[in-house]
């Protein structure tokens, strides 16, 4: 994309149809160490991204620089027509519209599981307290533990609290949800429980992206596999493409490694 | 599914390009070095800068003006007249502006050694020099041994030997002599070494289930002696002890404050002790008695072993704390490095300049302290380490 | 949950067989019987030496044991009093009073300085400025490795060495620096303040109402009234207009030079500014370091979790951070508040006259050494129990919360 285009768009009030989010040339350094490498990827509307890569690939900073957890220091990253940048407005405006859910839950430990749905609604939303509660149970039984309400995080399975965890950021009614190795910190038989609720969600029409390396669950929901390694954008595509006829050598080195692990 | 045909403007960065061998890369990082630093650090945002500007101006103009007080205007030596009088008019000239390190040159072996015999000083001397020694050797983990309690025991009677003397042609020097540093030393070192071991004794007691009563008086103890003040239990030591001993029994003042610093310690060591009791996996206790240890085997070879080395740092910082409490015995009037720096004070000639004897005191602790308690976090990082692996 | 389903075989709950001890030294709990008598025997024989030698010691020393001493009139002569004391004409037992409440003077203040001021540097420590983050270190390592003693001491010379009343420092011609202590200006109380007082204590009451009645309204409806605009109406505005209205009436007492010394005005003696200076600056030192290891302990997760969910920073702040590191916190800042008031008991050294500094020329004075040194221990022991008393409420309170 050259230039001018670039300013053309922006000029532009965003289209309804319009990507859902843009990165265009993301670059970012931790130190001198160059974390993301011209990272260029667009994100359509209701469309279901998963992100896969070794370990150190930079698929996670990717994601947390989506909802600006991370700053990217060149490019651009627009999300939902709002561009990211120093402006705490446009900050607020997209922390709203976008939902995350963390490998480790970040829960917080000291409020019940009602009182970590309700916060966000109450404080950010401005919603009265009774109806961010009816909200909150309404999410607790679409991820099927409505009985948990008054239960401090502490007294849940892992399963469990990752499922409040998605109910807490849905509660705020998001756009896009990222979900970053959302499994990764489970016991296999809990993974399915988690799984199930993306899936449901994922069949709601959210637009969501994911760094995961559950390939079932990307054979099952992703429109679209991004495959990254070494802070750049590898290889991307359906993800029956990829996993059948992956072209990289770096891709099919890692789908090796990963079928060997399971 | 909508869209795998996807609206992926740039895919020249995806699959098109299989590069193996990541090339150099087109532009560096953001520039680096003291100027990017300094941005960051210093001068983050309109706020932070004017803290910088504003700090920085007072650490530049005070740094001159203690240059200029601790070195410049110092006045290093002042004559004596000719009875050995210091002549001190120099000194009172400086003050304000100048400090006035001639009462160090001048005091020094007071302040060190307290009225310990003069020729005699080379022994307390060399006492320091072992104190030293000993704290360096149990320092390194390679001498974390059963022989370190051997290297403590002679290395004590040692020190014992060269301040009493008396023997081997050495001058018998009576313990009310003894004084400054030495004092301090041996309250703190001999302190840590009797109490340590009843501090595990209390420790074990406190943990016990099978004896109520036992565990009852530890708690008691510790208890009572952790809510009262070090001073209590000197004046206690002082005056009440006397009163306790029968007829006749008269324990020098020194071994009492002693005893009083034994028990005062003992009772805070032993919380840590039993922090680190605690700490220990309940499947070490299973794992020793399944082996079928007795009660001591199990304490003494499995336990203890473990505990201990989980709570060092903590003891370390617990002995720093002591080390800084034996100042308080200058309150009961005996000769510690605080007593003997207040004495040296007295002079008339020198009344005025308790500033610099003051820094100077605070300098000695300070070195003692502070290689204390970075060796502590330095073992701490490292246990830390060890353990997560 | 996981139901224990009913085993029809446990349906008569048994009770398990008594234990019988055997009279045998492998029997375990005969065993530890007799290690217990034997222990406490030890200590109970060495009490009972200990004391049949005190009883010994006091008859031949014509010692009279007892309490009767402190309604004797007592010769202390006492720099400083909260409450009005004569020496000679007050008892003992009074002069005891009076170190206490010296004592708690010097603790309670201390503890509320030392808090503000280690806070203050604890946040220092995490500041992104190098420079605040550094000379807070420096302020933490230096001042816990130096015995507060000795920063007593020197606090103590420091002020003995100012100048003396005649060519004092002087801020303005109302403070007063010398080496007789710090001299303020005192208000001259008038009636319109005591009014003042009462219209600052109902807008108290009032702030509380209207910020309670903002909460019940921010649940009903979302919004989120402000407090603040309210609380300084009620707390600043209204006490000052009463005040005004009432005449504004406005006098200090202020000190004055008179020969070599000063009359009127307040005065803050030179013991007690250095005891709560050495206190102060010691303990902060300390609590800087449990502020900051209490920010620490929150993970760097739970900021990023109510920040992607949108939360304002103050928000996550008052309600994700500072609720969990306050539970870190308060054990460790308890102890240090226990410190600080053991520590107050240095005051002796300085010649500020606090319970143990009392209570030492009593048992000088009387030569009632155990009862003098039994009333220190029982006031620092009752002090102690009452912090950690109230702490451990405070604790389970917060803790509450949690579990």
């Amino acid at each position: 994309m050259s230039q001018s285009q670039t300013a053309e768009r922006r000029a532009r009030p965003f289209p309804p149809e319009a990507p859902a989010i843009v990165l265009d040339h993301v670059n970012k350094w931790y130190g001198t160490m160059h974390v993301l490498r011209d990272v260029s990827m667009n994100v359509a509307q209701k469309e279901r991204v998963v992100v896969c890569g070794p370990s150190g690939s930079g698929k996670s900073t990717m994601i947390r620089c989506i909802n600006r957890l991370e700053i990217h220091q060149e490019g651009r990253i627009v999300v939902d027509g709002t561009e990211l940048s120093d402006d705490l407005r446009a900050l607020d405006t997209i922390r709203r519209e976008v939902g995350m859910v963390f490998q480790s839950f970040n829960l917080f430990p000291h409020l019940t599981i009602l009182q970590n749905l309700t916060l966000a609604p109450i404080w950010v939303r401005k919603m009265p307290k009774a109806e961010a509660e009816e909200l909150a149970m309404n999410y607790l039984r679409r991820v099927k533990i409505p009985e948990q309400a008054n239960k401090y995080p502490g007294q849940l399975s892992g399963g469990q609290q990752q499922r409040v965890a998605i109910a807490r950021a849905l509660c705020m009614k998001p756009k896009i949800m990222l979900f970053d190795e959302p499994t990764s910190a489970l016991d296999p038989e809990m993974i399915k429980e988690v799984l199930d609720t993306m899936i449901e969600l994922a069949e709601s029409g959210m637009t969501m992206v994911c760094v995961t390396h559950e390939m079932g669950f990307a054979r099952r929901v992703a429109d679209r596999v991004v495959f990254m390694d070494r802070g750049e954008i590898v290889e991307s595509g359906t993800p029956e493409r990829m996993f059948e006829h992956p072209e990289t050598d770096r891709l099919k080195g890692f789908l090796s490694q990963i079928l060997r692990g399971h | 599914m909508s869209g795998t045909a996807q609206i992926d403007p740039v895919p020249a960065t995806a699959g098109a390009t299989p590069a193996p061998v990541i090339e150099e890369r087109r532009h560096a990082a953001p520039a680096g070095g003291p100027w990017a630093w300094a941005r960051l650090n210093l001068f983050g945002s309109w706020w932070s800068t004017a803290v910088t500007l504003g700090l920085g101006a007072l650490i530049v103009l005070w740094g001159v003006r203690l240059v200029e007080w601790a070195f410049i205007n110092a006045v290093w030596s002042v004559p004596y007249n000719a009875s050995g009088q210091p002549q001190t008019a120099a000194c009172q000239e400086a003050r304000g502006v100048g400090a006035c390190w001639a009462i160090i040159t001048d005091k020094y072996r007071l302040i060190l050694f307290g009225r310990y015999p003069y020729e005699e000083q080379w022994r307390p001397a060399i006492c320091i020099a072992l104190f030293i020694g000993l704290y360096v050797v149990s320092a390194m983990r390679r001498f974390w041994r059963r022989e370190l309690v051997l290297i403590w025991l002679v290395t004590l009677a040692v020190i014992g030997l060269l301040m009493w003397g008396g023997v081997l042609g050495l001058a018998f020097v009576p313990q009310d002599s003894w004084g400054g540093l030495p004092i301090t030393l041996i309250l703190a070192t001999f302190g840590l070494a009797f109490s340590f071991p009843l501090s595990i004794l209390v420790a074990l007691g406190r943990r016990s289930t099978k004896l109520p009563a036992v565990k009852l008086l530890c708690v008691l103890y510790v208890e009572l002696i952790r809510g009262v003040p070090l001073i209590s239990l000197l004046f206690m030591a002082s005056v009440m002890f006397p009163l306790f001993m029968p007829e006749g029994v008269n324990i020098d003042k020194v071994l009492r404050a002693q005893i009083a610093i034994i028990l005062f310690a003992a009772a805070y060591l032993a919380e840590v002790v039993r922090g680190g009791l605690q700490a220990l996996p309940k499947g070490q206790y299973e794992a020793a008695d399944a082996l079928g240890l007795t009660y001591w085997q199990k304490t003494g070879k499995i336990v203890l072993p473990q505990a201990l080395r989980l709570v060092i740092p903590p003891l370390v910082n617990t002995f720093i704390g002591f080390f800084k409490d034996t100042s308080l015995v200058l309150i009961i009037g005996i000769f510690d490095l605080l007593l003997s720096g207040k004495i040296a004070l007295s002079e008339p000639a020198w009344q005025s300049f308790s500033t610099e004897i003051y820094i100077v005191l605070a300098v000695i602790y300070f070195a003692f302290c502070f290689a204390m308690s970075k060796y502590s976090r330095g073992l701490e990082r490292e246990l830390g380490r060890a353990t997560r692996r | 949950m996981s139901g224990t389903t009913a085993d029809p075989r446990l349906a008569r709950p048994r009770k398990p067989p008594r234990r019988r001890v055997r009279l045998s030294w492998s029997d375990p709990v005969l065993r530890s019987i007799v290690w217990q008598i034997l222990i406490i025997g030890i200590v109970v024989a060495l009490l009972w030496y200990l004391i049949s030698n005190t009883n010994h010691n006091l008859a031949a020393r014509r010692i009279a044991t007892g309490f009767g001493f402190l309604y004797q009139a007592a010769s202390i002569p006492i720099g400083e009093s909260l409450i009005p004391y004569t020496p000679a004409v007050d008892t003992y037992g009074y002069a005891l009073l009076v170190g206490i409440l010296n004592t708690l003077k010097v603790a309670v203040v201390g503890v509320v300085l030392a808090t503000i001021l280690g806070t203050l540097i604890g946040i220092g420590r995490l500041s992104r400025n190098w420079l605040v983050a550094k000379l807070a270190a420096i302020y933490v390592e230096g001042l816990r490795d130096i015995p507060l003693l000795l920063q007593l001491l020197f606090w103590y010379a420091l002020l003995q060495g100012l100048p003396a009343p005649r060519q004092s420092l002087r801020i303005g011609d109302a403070v007063f620096l010398s080496n007789r202590g710090i001299k303020l200006p005192e208000l001259i109380w008038a009636p319109a303040f005591t009014w003042a007082a009462v219209a600052l204590l109902i807008g108290a009451v009032l702030t509380y109402a209207w910020s309670r009645r903002a909460r019940r309204r921010q649940e009903a409806t979302g919004e989120q009234p402000r407090v603040w605009p309210v609380a300084l109406a009620l707390l600043v505005v209204v006490p000052v207009i009463v005040w005004a209205a009432l005449g504004a009436p406005f006098a200090w007492d202020k000190p004055a030079l008179h020969g070599f010394n000063f009359t009127g005005g307040l005065t803050v003696t030179p013991e007690y500014t250095a005891l709560l200076m050495g206190l102060v600056i010691y303990t902060a030192a300390y609590i800087a370091e449990i502020v900051r290891a209490g920010i620490q302990a929150v993970p760097q997760g739970q900021w990023e979790a109510a920040g992607a969910l949108g939360l304002r920073h103050g928000v996550i702040l008052r309600k994700i951070v500072l609720p969990q590191a306050m539970r870190v916190m308060i054990p460790p800042m308890t102890s240090q508040y226990l410190n600080l008031t053991k520590n107050s008991s240095l005051a002796v050294a300085i010649g500020y006259q606090d319970i143990v500094s009392i209570a030492n020329t009593t048992l000088n004075q009387t030569g009632q050494a155990i009862e003098g040194i039994a009333v220190i221990m029982a006031v620092y022991l009752t002090i102690s129990l009452s912090i950690s008393l109230f702490m451990n409420w405070y604790n389970a309170r917060i803790a509450l919360v949690e579990r």
